[in-house]
């Protein structure tokens, strides 16, 4: 039985790679490949009459194996199916870290979930609050009420917007440029940076298209996601490399935050470090990125 | 629990291992095949059983084909059959009772 250490809501989720819950081999050893977190599917990837194989397999997946620091996110199947209850039941009692909701579309959506996972904590005498929750905009009315699904709940650590269901929805294919969810992708960023929340890019599919996948994890970045959703190992890398920040931002950061406390320690709210204007609008984006370093290994400093 | 009808649950895959479970006469009677046999034939054997045990299982056919299926894998797939024998599989398990 491997003891999980309490879940943090706000931890680096670079990268989220998707595991079919139902098979073995995938998930006895997905944490060597050091994705920020791992997410077991029991929904698309499982095959309707073996939703119920896929719960026993993830139970004892969860009790066995020693996942270390690698976040463990179960997906469940959609309200509108009669999996879930059980989806969150197995969740709870195998001490999963988080909840993925998927088709999730409104703040009653998670509240519905937040309470089937409390009652579930009580039957299973898990910590009340343990088990996080993030939330997948699947559809327009999902994007469209993105802010309120943001802050339904203090368990809800952030959204993903999931690629193939919307664009099926919008009546549009993928686009390299990402035209086809700039809106939508733009719309989530706003609501979760509005609620204070994490918010994740939808997977690239097309593993043979190496510079089509780098230009949207560029995008990505740009726009400001703090990860993305994958579906393969090797896709790990490359995320890795794009969201850590470059040597040169790494001191900056480093020169923006110590000249900020001295200066603020002297009185001085604004002034210049090698010619840019500092003031305390640029310290939280100098910290993150000192935090990101960090979790990078690029940073041993005591900031 | 009494297994009221044959049922199935896994796969031939590699790491995977495919259970099925019968009505039996009174007893358990395993017949296990494994693609690592010789070195973990016993531990796969007794995981099967110990598993049923916990189960209240003492009258079935059980028939294992497995293909290199860690221990958690095995009890997994054993449980599923069972439970789908009684019709039981869908809700309403007793996750951290009789399963664990």
């Amino acid at each position: 039985m491997i003891p999980r250490p309490k879940p943090e809501r706000f931890r680096l989720r670079r990268t989220m790679m998707f595991m079919n819950a139902q098979k073995p081999g995938l998930i006895k050893d997905a944490y060597i490949y050091g994705c920020d977190s791992i997410m077991l599917d029991l929904e698309d990837a499982v095959a309707e009459n073996q939703k119920d194989a896929a719960r026993f397999s993830l139970y004892h997946a969860l009790k066995t194996i020693d996942y270390g620091d690698t976040e463990v996110i179960v997906r469940i199947n959609g309200l509108d199916t009669p999996h879930w209850q059980e989806d969150i039941r197995v969740c709870v009692a195998g001490g999963a870290d988080g909840i993925r909701i998927a088709k999730c579309e409104s703040a009653q959506d998670v509240r519905t979930v937040e309470a089937a996972v409390e009652r579930a904590e009580e039957e299973f005498g898990v910590e009340k609050g343990r088990t996080l929750l993030m939330a997948a905009l699947e559809s327009p009315k999902g994007i469209l009420n993105a802010y309120e699904i943001c802050s339904a709940s203090d368990r809800l650590f952030g959204v993903a917007i999931s690629g193939g269901d919307f664009r099926k929805c919008m009546q549009t294919k993928f686009q390299s440029d990402g035209v086809d969810m700039l809106a939508a992708r733009g719309q989530m960023l706003l609501a979760a940076r509005a609620a204070g929340v994490q918010c994740f890019d939808t997977v690239f599919t097309d593993l043979d298209d190496a510079a089509g996948f780098e230009a949207e994890v560029r995008q990505n970045k740009a726009m400001g996601f703090d990860g993305k959703s994958l579906i393969n190992p090797k896709q790990i890398r490359l995320v890795h490399q794009i969201f850590a920040p470059t040597e040169k931002e790494v001191l900056q950061a480093e020169k923006i935050v110590r000249a900020y406390r001295e200066q603020s320690a002297a009185g001085v709210g604004v002034f210049t470090v090698d010619g840019k204007m500092i003031d305390i609008a640029f310290i939280p984006g100098a910290e993150r990125t000192l935090k990101l370093a960090k979790a990078c290994g690029m940073y041993e400093g005591d900031l | 629990m009494e297994i009221l009808q044959a049922a199935m649950a896994g796969t031939l895959e590699s790491s995977d291992a495919q259970v099925t479970v019968e009505p039996g006469d009174g007893s358990v009677e395993l017949t296990l095949s494994s693609s690592v046999m010789n070195q973990y034939g016993r531990q796969i054997k007794a995981t099967v059983l110990e598993t049923l045990e916990r189960l209240n299982v003492s009258s079935a056919k059980v028939t294992v084909v497995d293909k290199g299926a860690l221990d958690c894998t095995l009890k997994a797939r054993v449980e599923c059959a069972v439970f789908r024998s009684c019709g039981a599989s869908a809700e309403n398990i007793p996750w951290g009772g009789a399963i664990r």
